[in-house]
């Protein structure tokens, strides 16, 4: 399988400390990838430097062969990655059916207009994409007055209006109810079929990386420390360790 | 040398603001205002006593009187607001100047009062061939002084342990079992004594006077964006390179360079103004400072704004015929003309204002100063270049935009409390600009003679003239909001890192609204000019930018009719109730206070609240 | 008592996350708080501290009711807390931290900074360090210095064995052993059923703001189907 993304050698310290260090791993086409770790093994340094948000100390990033580190968020996501945040970001003042239009908007280089009113440009397909996330009889609220699993539908459309190769998914249940969790990851992972989108995305609760990931790659202290499909994981001794078994190590402190 | 002495007063003034933002994350506007008041209470000190318990001992009962009133107002105001939103804290410490410029005219008058020299310091010593005052020196020294004695407190007391972790994490400190108002109180008052000390120390070398509170904010202001909210080292830093900076401009007088003499003396506000500018992209947050993590914007989201339904269509029309028959009334009352015009300028200037500030999220503090552009700009392109009335109209706002291109390329990469600091700054020089620039801007006396030719040399038909350009300038920016554009500007206003990962160039949207904002201002200042028949500083003076963002939060600053509402109002009360007072200054603190405290929706948000409750 | 919980509510804006919540925690008693991500078990410790938007119901610390007063003077009665993100004062050293959090004796036990360096060696060797250049361990055990500081009566620990190494976990482990033994009463709140079992006397589990079980310690490691039910272990 050709890899969409390939991350070689990436590195990064903040202030001494190693939080990505040598990270290498790859992406293919259509697959769905977790990055898990403990908190603070850094996942989430290791995610905003492919996603543009952070620089790199070392190392690449390539989609489909092209590198990419080192751009802002605004030219990574015109190459065609999409992206939704742990804590769901939408424009709050704009209704819903105004959030995916403005995105669909930026999509056809239609930002700069200063005339004529954008309530009917890419309305249908706008609410095509909200029908999508079923989310279509809600288009007319104001985005803000949403319940927050709501939010995260409507991030999902807006990050599908680019008709993204690559979708870069940051705790997308993070803050979820356990039945909104299953719901919402079944439901961007029958889009992204549906498209041929490939997905990384990380992760906190383990009972919807084990079920849904393709494949799983670990970090623990910046390092990546293993890679393979659920069963490998939750077999792996160095991810017992980091990762679920601390409590197992232990000995009674003899006091 | 004479740049080093200056730098101290810079120094303790900047030090103060600097300190007191680090802690209590609140902006001191009326910081300028306890060093005038310092400088004025030294004075009588100085001169009421004599000798030298009157002045030293006065420069001391200064920084105590001001450490004691910086505690009044931290307990009486601040607390009230530190949970409020950024704009309304930086209007409410705004109030304060207001009330204490007017305090300051009652009791010492509008003089500027000169106090004696530093007794045991009058001579000057001969250094390198040039005298220099005593005084001077003991300034040069006591800078230092005091930069280690504060140093030596913040790093070397638990107190100053205490301030340097709430700087840092304000709620993990009381869980520690720090009582936070204390704290912020006695840091408070410590800003404040700094600030009176600095206005005290100045007593000798330039004279108290009443414009001192605004531009001595405009300096400090400078001098912490260069040096790094919240750094004293880089106060300091930052207050000597001001200084320097000024002190060589002036060394330097007339030069000729390339055979065309150039006036540095008059330069100095320039070359603080590419001081700024440099540090700025160099380091966005300053030579020492460090970034504050700030979001880039933290007010409450606001409701989508809707295009004008049936009722408001109507109510629109029947406002825009009441409006046109004003001029019948020309000739029973030719005032309700003069007055109609500045209501129409008014709503005109704040509902630029409101197009950045309420969906662009950018709180300008210096608004006037593209008000004052396009005022200027159509004055002196009428005077000096020879347009006439309608070239100099339509090229004015022109003259705003490139002020507002220049300016807002610098605003837009900063948020919040640097945005409005930056801002008034900015404001504060095209002030100075046209201050001192006499030759071509007639300096403190402006440029009279600028009336409308005929046709509209009759007030009515000027009055329906100012009507059809208010129209269309308020149509268009509201036409502007409801476009792709207006969308994107709303959009990195409430999520600026979803519109960046959704590939819109923020900063650019943001540029252009404010170009767009300076550009119609431009229009604004330009239409007065002509109905004032001349041009003046006021025109471009901090108070018009503050009465545009009363004006703005009158009417609402989350509902678009709001600068429609709010200006009429604002501009009719000042017509009115203001005119009766010598202290409308302090009148208008009041306001203001009134407004941030109980009444913070505004008029149109007010009745938009009604509105939306009984729908339901 | 030394701590008793009564119908507690607690709201972020205004979201309410916790509804009439009611536990109690005994003098030299550790109790855990466990439950899912999001079930309210941070809010729970940030509410009885008076950190939360908005509070009602009733929380007595030693009988004294603390929903009217001010986070400050909570602490100051003796009640120390212990953030998930441990919120190290990053510019300050670490013997400045500790200097934040120094309190005088309160009835409980005296500690002083050697004492403390004394339970976390490894805390001296870098004394004047700030706290922004500290691993993720070494910052954890700094927090739980710079409560101990406060020589309080009560802590509330929030995620000790949350994202650290084992070997940190363990010295976590063995500083509530040791607060224990010193008479002082531990609130945790903990996912890690392994630290949680090792470390605490009673349980309440938590789930969507409510209290949904509680019980001895070790009860919950007797009932697979607790566990179960409402862990998902």
């Amino acid at each position: 399988m050709k890899p969409l993304l390939e991350v070689r050698g990436l590195q990064k310290s903040f202030g001494g400390v190693r939080a990505v260090d040598r990270v290498s791993f790859a992406l293919g086409e259509g697959e769905f990838l977790a990055l898990i770790g403990p908190n603070g093994a850094g996942k989430s340094t290791c995610f905003n430097m492919v996603n543009g948000q952070l620089g790199a100390d070392a190392g690449e990033v390539l989609l489909g062969g092209e590198a990419i580190l080192g751009l802002a968020p605004r030219q990574i996501w015109r190459k065609g990655v999409g992206r939704t945040f742990q804590v769901a970001a939408i424009w709050g003042s704009l209704t819903v059916r105004e959030n995916v239009q403005l995105a669909l908007l930026s999509h056809a280089g239609e930002v700069f207009r200063f005339w004529r009113p954008a309530a009917e440009r890419h309305r249908e397909r706008a609410l095509e994409l909200l029908a999508d996330v079923g989310m279509q009889a809600q288009a007319a609220r104001p985005a803000r007055e949403l319940a927050y699993g709501d939010v995260k539908r409507v991030e999902l459309a807006v990050a599908l209006a680019n008709e993204p190769r690559l979708l870069l998914m940051d705790e997308p249940t993070a803050g979820m109810a356990p039945r909104e969790r299953n719901e919402i990851i079944s439901l961007t992972k029958r889009l992204v079929r549906e498209r041929g989108i490939s997905v990384l995305f990380t992760e906190h609760s383990m009972d919807v990386v084990f079920a849904h990931a393709d494949r799983i790659i670990v970090l623990a202290r910046g390092q990546l420390i293993a890679e393979g499909d659920a069963r490998a994981i939750q077999d792996d001794a160095r991810v017992q360790e980091v990762y679920f078994g601390t409590g197992r190590s232990f000995r009674r402190p003899s006091a | 040398m004479n740049g080093l002495a200056n730098a101290s007063s810079l120094f303790f003034l900047s030090a103060g603001l600097s300190l007191i933002f680090g802690v209590t994350r609140i902006v001191n506007m009326a910081h300028g205002s306890l060093y005038m008041l310092g400088a004025y209470i030294a004075y009588t000190c100085a001169t009421s006593l004599g000798g030298v318990l009157g002045f030293w001992g006065g420069v001391l009962a200064t920084a105590a009187a001001l450490a004691l009133l910086g505690a009044l107002i931290e307990i009486a105001l601040l607390r009230r607001i530190y949970h409020a939103a950024e704009l309304f804290q930086l209007l409410a410490t705004f109030a304060l100047v207001l009330l204490l410029s007017d305090v300051v005219a009652a009791l010492w008058g509008v003089e500027d009062l000169l106090g004696p020299r530093a007794p045991g310091l009058r001579g000057s010593v001969e250094i390198l061939g040039r005298q220099f005052p005593e005084y001077d020196l003991f300034l040069l020294v006591v800078g230092p002084v005091v930069l280690v004695g504060l140093h030596l407190l913040l790093t070397r007391t638990r107190w100053g342990t205490l301030v340097r972790a709430a700087t840092q994490d304000r709620d993990m400190v009381a869980a520690l079992g720090v009582d936070q108002a204390k704290l912020f109180t006695a840091v408070f008052a410590l800003g404040a004594a700094l600030a009176g000390l600095g206005g005290a120390l100045e007593t000798p070398r330039q004279p108290a006077n009443l414009g001192m509170d605004l531009s001595a904010l405009g300096d400090a202001f400078v001098v912490v964006v260069v040096g790094g909210m919240g750094s004293i080292p880089g106060a300091y830093v930052a207050a000597l390179l001001i200084a320097e900076i000024k002190a060589i401009c002036i060394g330097l007088g007339t030069q000729t360079i390339a055979g065309i003499p150039f006036n540095f003396s008059k330069l100095t506000l320039v070359a603080e103004f590419i001081v700024m500018a440099v540090v700025l992209i160099a380091r966005p947050y300053g030579l020492l400072g460090r970034a504050q993590g700030m979001p880039r914007h933290a007010a409450a989201i606001q409701d989508p704004i809707e295009p004008a339904g049936r009722r408001a269509r109507l109510l629109a029309l029947a406002v825009l015929a009441a409006l046109l028959c004003v001029p019948l009334l020309a000739k029973a009352s030719p005032y309700t003309l003069v007055l109609g015009i500045d209501v129409l300028i008014a709503v005109l200037f704040a509902a630029s204002l409101h197009f950045i500030a309420g969906p662009g999220g950018m709180h300008s503090f210096g608004h006037a100063a593209y008000f004052g552009l396009g005022c200027y700009g159509a004055g002196l392109l009428l005077k000096l270049a020879g347009f006439p009335m309608a070239g100099a109209i339509a090229a004015a706002p022109l003259v705003a935009a490139l002020g507002a291109a220049i300016f807002g390329w610098f605003a837009v990469r900063l948020s919040g409390v640097y945005l409005a600091m930056l801002t008034l700054a900015f404001a504060q020089i095209v002030w100075a600009i046209v201050f001192q620039w006499e030759a071509l801007t007639g300096g403190s006396n402006g440029v009279l003679g600028i009336w409308p030719t005929a046709p509209f040399n009759s007030a009515w038909v000027y009055y329906l003239l100012v009507l059809a350009l208010t129209l269309a300038g308020v149509l268009a920016m509201r036409r502007i909001l409801f476009s792709p554009f207006g969308y994107a500007m709303r959009a990195g206003r409430d999520s600026p890192l979803r519109a960046e990962a959704t590939g819109i160039a923020v900063l650019k949207v943001h540029w252009i609204a404010f170009i767009i904002a300076g550009t119609v201002c431009g229009l604004a200042g330009a239409l007065f000019a002509f109905a004032k028949g001349g041009i003046s500083p006021e025109t471009i003076h901090v108070s018009r930018s503050i009465d545009g963002l009363v004006m703005v939060l009158l009417g609402g600053m989350h509902e678009l009719a709001g600068p429609l509402v709010g200006a009429p109002v604002f501009t009719l009360l000042q017509d009115s109730v203001m005119r009766q007072t010598p202290y409308w200054r302090g009148v208008l603190g009041v306001v203001i206070l009134a407004l941030v405290l109980v009444f913070p929706m505004g008029i149109a948000g007010t009745i938009a609240g009604w509105a939306k409750r009984v729908a339901r | 008592m030394m701590l008793e919980a009564d119908k507690l509510c607690a709201w972020y804006g205004a979201a309410q996350i916790l509804f009439d919540v009611s536990f109690d925690v005994g003098r030299s008693e550790v109790v855990a708080l466990m439950g899912r991500n999001g079930a309210g078990k941070s809010t729970t410790l940030k509410a009885i501290m008076g950190l939360v938007g908005r509070r009602a119901g009733g929380v007595r610390f030693d009988g004294t009711e603390l929903l009217r007063l001010e986070t400050f003077q909570i602490a100051r009665l003796g009640l120390g807390w212990v953030p998930e993100d441990r919120r190290i004062f990053t510019d300050l050293s670490v013997r400045e931290n500790l200097d934040v959090g120094r309190r005088p004796a309160n009835g409980g036990p005296a500690w002083s900074e050697e004492r403390v360096f004394e339970l976390f060696p490894n805390l001296a060797e870098m004394r004047e360090r700030p706290g922004g250049r500290m691993s993720g361990g070494e910052q954890q055990m700094l927090t739980v210095a710079r409560t101990l500081m406060g020589n309080p009566r009560m802590v509330l620990f929030d995620e000790p064995s949350e994202g650290v190494a084992p070997l940190v976990v363990e010295r976590m482990a063995e500083a509530i052993v040791e607060m224990k033994q010193l008479g002082l009463s531990v609130l945790l709140s903990e996912q890690n059923l392994h630290f949680a079992a090792l470390v605490s006397d009673r349980v309440y589990i938590l789930e969507k703001g409510h209290i949904s079980w509680s019980g001895a310690m070790r009860e919950l490691e007797a009932s697979a189907q607790v566990q179960r039910q409402f862990l998902g272990v």
